[in-house]
């Protein structure tokens, strides 16, 4: 089937591309950007591994068809360090160890960031419900919700 | 995943016209069709993309309080949504139960409901709100009532070509909520979904609705429960006769994830716990 010409902004750099309309967004960050940092998970949407933030929305990136992500702002993990600083969720998961395996820790943080950026003032339980679309399999569900809570704290205080 | 052919067409005309095409299919948020097409359940040759035509998204209030959904608003708009949040409780409620907050950002109410599970989370508070379902196709328009949409599971009364342009809320209720059955707290199928909205008049129910899901071949509304409601005070004897009726119109069946008795005595259980919030919200 004919590829069609997308151009996405991935972490604010502009890609022009072709691609097959059945390639999901997922498919096209990892294989055809080379940005592996977002992982394929049950790739069924129940997972979370793969969430990325579309336009400011967080989206599990395995649902979606990269040629609808034409002209949208993509930020995955990659992009979320400016000037060789981390981001204060990323620096959250490594002072609180919320990570083991670490398969899962990209779709977390970047789900955690965009509920930080939608209301950072959401409780211990409103934060642990938002997460429910991501699953640790190593279950170290503990030290991720610490991180988020820490993460969400630091960035009210310093905004 | 197998290959297709895109469109994006700009106008509903467009639209309509490839969908009325064989082995076409329209997609929206994508959250059931992509994982279709994955698993080989879903091979359409066409895909018609709905982003890019204009108007289809979106929510207005008018000044009689009635609301206008555009199909392709995301559910996580409608569950965030003040107007929908205080005048169709039920619905926003019903919108926040369904998967994930990423899949609610992806979802679309329009979608919700085309897919015509019996088990959508936004079809009972869409049933209790009385909307009216606008259809466009080259050939026209027309308005179907939600409780006459459904045929069967999966099934419809759209024809080949026929687009879901918007859910039309008339005035509401002034109480309504829905209850979802379920094991898990979030990314979980309802075993069943209650709704009811209710208006109350000095201490008389002067109308309701209940709206049942995941209990029947299609959503149902059980208006052998609302007749008995209505003009009567809600005393809790009314509220158990009403909950027997709702009981009564459903014919759920069994399946891996619980049995057709349980299901019946649920939603006997479930009406009445749910006609209880609606009125509780009804009269405060």
């Amino acid at each position: 089937m004919a590829k069609l010409p997308v151009s996405l902004t991935i972490n604010g750099d502009e890609h022009d591309l072709l691609i097959e309309p059945r390639k999901t967004l997922l498919a096209v960050l990892r294989d055809t950007i080379g940005l592996t940092g977002t992982k394929e998970g049950c790739s069924t949407g129940d997972c979370g591994a793969c969430t990325v933030i579309v336009d400011g929305k967080a989206v599990t990136s395995c649902m979606v068809l990269g040629v609808t992500a034409s002209g949208k702002e993509i930020t995955t993990i990659e992009g979320l360090a400016s000037d060789g600083e981390l981001h204060p969720v990323q620096q959250a998961f490594i002072n609180t160890g919320g990570y083991q395996c670490g398969f899962c820790t990209p779709g977390f943080i970047m789900a955690s960031k965009a509920l930080i950026d939608e209301n950072p003032d959401r409780t211990e339980e409103e934060f642990r419900h938002a997460l429910g679309g991501n699953i640790c399999r190593c279950t170290g569900y503990t030290k991720i919700l610490e991180a988020v809570l820490k993460a969400a704290e630091e960035i009210r205080t310093t905004t | 995943m197998k290959s297709f052919e895109f469109f994006e067409p700009t106008t509903l005309a467009e639209a309509s016209r490839l969908f009325a095409e064989e082995h076409a299919q329209l997609l929206a948020g994508g959250t059931d069709l992509v994982i279709g097409m994955k698993a080989l359940t879903e091979t359409p040759q066409s895909v018609i993309s709905l982003q890019k035509i204009p108007g289809l998204a979106g929510i207005t209030t008018e000044t009689d309080n009635s609301i206008s959904i555009g199909a392709t608003t995301k559910v996580r708009e409608v569950e965030l949504s003040a107007d929908i949040q205080q005048h169709h409780t039920a619905l926003a409620e019903g919108a926040a139960e369904i998967g994930s907050i990423q899949i609610r950002n992806l979802a679309t109410i329009g979608g919700n409901i085309a897919h015509a599970s019996p088990a959508a989370d936004t079809v009972a508070g869409l049933l209790v709100a009385d909307a009216q379902v606008d259809i466009a196709s080259a050939d026209g328009e027309r308005t179907v009532p939600i409780n006459e949409l459904f045929t069967g599971p999966g099934q419809t009364v759209l024809t080949p070509g026929e687009i879901i342009t918007r859910f039309r809320l008339p005035s509401p209720a002034s109480g309504s909520h829905y209850i979802k059955h379920k094991i898990r707290e979030v990314m979980d199928l309802a075993f069943i979904g209650v709704a009811a909205a209710v208006n109350l008049d000095n201490g008389t129910i002067t109308d309701a609705r209940i709206g049942l899901a995941a209990v029947a071949p299609t959503p149902i509304r059980a208006t052998e429960a609302e007749d008995l409601l209505k003009g009567n005070a809600p005393t809790p004897a009314l509220l158990e006769q009403a909950g027997e009726a709702a009981a009564a119109a459903s014919s759920p069946i069994s399946d891996l994830r619980c049995s057709a008795e349980h299901r019946r005595e649920m939603v006997d259980v479930l009406t009445r716990q749910t006609l209880q919030q609606a009125l509780e919200r009804a009269s405060g």
